[in-house]
């Protein structure tokens, strides 16, 4: 570092330590995630099933209180391409981080894309999951390691608008 | 519904690796911090700011007279810590205090320990005391302590 810098910037790290609560619904979700389960959690009312759940459907304003065991296959509803690399992220861009629209889900989540080139990513692409060993499995949406391609037909982008039921 | 003893909870920590830009003036303060000088900046109203600042609150015009102050100084106020928690630099009982160096008319904030509850009074005269390694920070100065 030049003197010159080395003047113009001080070390300025800030910390934030908690406690996370999961809550009821949350805390169902990731009990079955540790056992390698995606279940997601359907509105009474409306049908919509949410994964991951929150307990309740933000359109209905009731309890989700219906378990829907999804599979771990779907297709990206959006994404982004990185290549700015953030200070500690081990991933080195250009990497894709996407909203995974699993099968029979009506919301999606984010997670990794990998095994592909990242230009020939697109929405609608079909995506499975990639799964840690079983032994490293924890509570965390973490013991899948990506989704990748696989060998199916693109998803219609008009079927990943929210469906009134 | 499971039972609330039954709700996972974890440990987080949320981390920012700030660089900070200090600014040409304050460089030189945290610069001299590593030289184990504490500087303040002189107003044209003969004012003496310590810590150093970039402009006059009281004329609005820019600061840029440096001049050294402490490393002794006064308390003018404190609140004793007791019970450091974890994220405390001082493990021991400490006070943060408002402390007026020598020469400058404004207090600065830092930690005064190695001592007694009962030892500190408004007034006590207290000196800086500085760290093993000089990082050009505010932590340079390790503590204050009184004065023997």
């Amino acid at each position: 570092m030049s003197e010159e810098e080395k003047k113009d910037y001080a070390e300025s790290p800030i910390n934030l330590e908690y406690h996370y609560t999961a809550g009821s619904a949350t805390t169902r979700f990731l009990n079955q995630v540790k056992e390698g389960k995606i279940v997601g959690q359907s509105c009474p009312k409306c049908s919509a099933v949410y994964v991951p759940p929150r307990g309740s459907c933000p359109r209905c304003g009731v309890a989700t209180n219906i378990e829907v065991p999804l599979t771990d296959k779907g297709c990206i509803e959006s994404f982004t391409i990185v290549h700015i690399p953030i200070p500690g992220n081990p991933i080195v861009p250009p990497y894709v981080c996407a909203m995974i629209r699993l099968d029979g889900a009506n919301i999606s989540f984010l997670h990794l894309i990998q095994g592909i080139d990242v230009e020939e990513i697109r929405i609608g692409m079909r995506i499975q999951a990639v799964w840690k060993p079983k032994d490293e499995w924890t509570h965390s949406l973490e013991n899948i390691k990506w989704f990748t391609p696989i060998d199916e037909p693109d998803v219609d982008v008009a079927t990943l608008r929210f469906q009134e039921s | 519904m499971s039972d609330q003893k039954d709700l996972l909870r974890a440990p987080f920590e949320l981390a920012y690796n700030y660089k900070r830009s200090s600014g040409p003036l304050m460089s030189k303060f945290f610069d001299a911090l590593a030289d184990q000088k504490i500087l303040g900046t002189k107003s044209s109203t003969g004012k003496v700011y310590a810590p150093a600042a970039e402009f006059d609150p009281e004329t609005h015009e820019s600061l840029s007279d440096l001049v050294e102050v402490g490393p002794g100084g006064v308390i003018e106020s404190f609140s004793w810590i007791e019970e450091p928690k974890h994220h405390h630099l001082i493990k021991n009982p400490f006070a943060f205090a408002l402390i007026k160096l020598d020469g400058a008319d404004t207090s600065m904030l830092h930690m005064v320990t190695e001592c007694d509850e009962a030892d500190l009074k408004i007034g006590s005269r207290v000196t800086a005391n500085w760290s093993a390694t000089l990082e050009n920070r505010i932590t340079d100065i390790k503590f204050f302590t009184l004065e023997k």
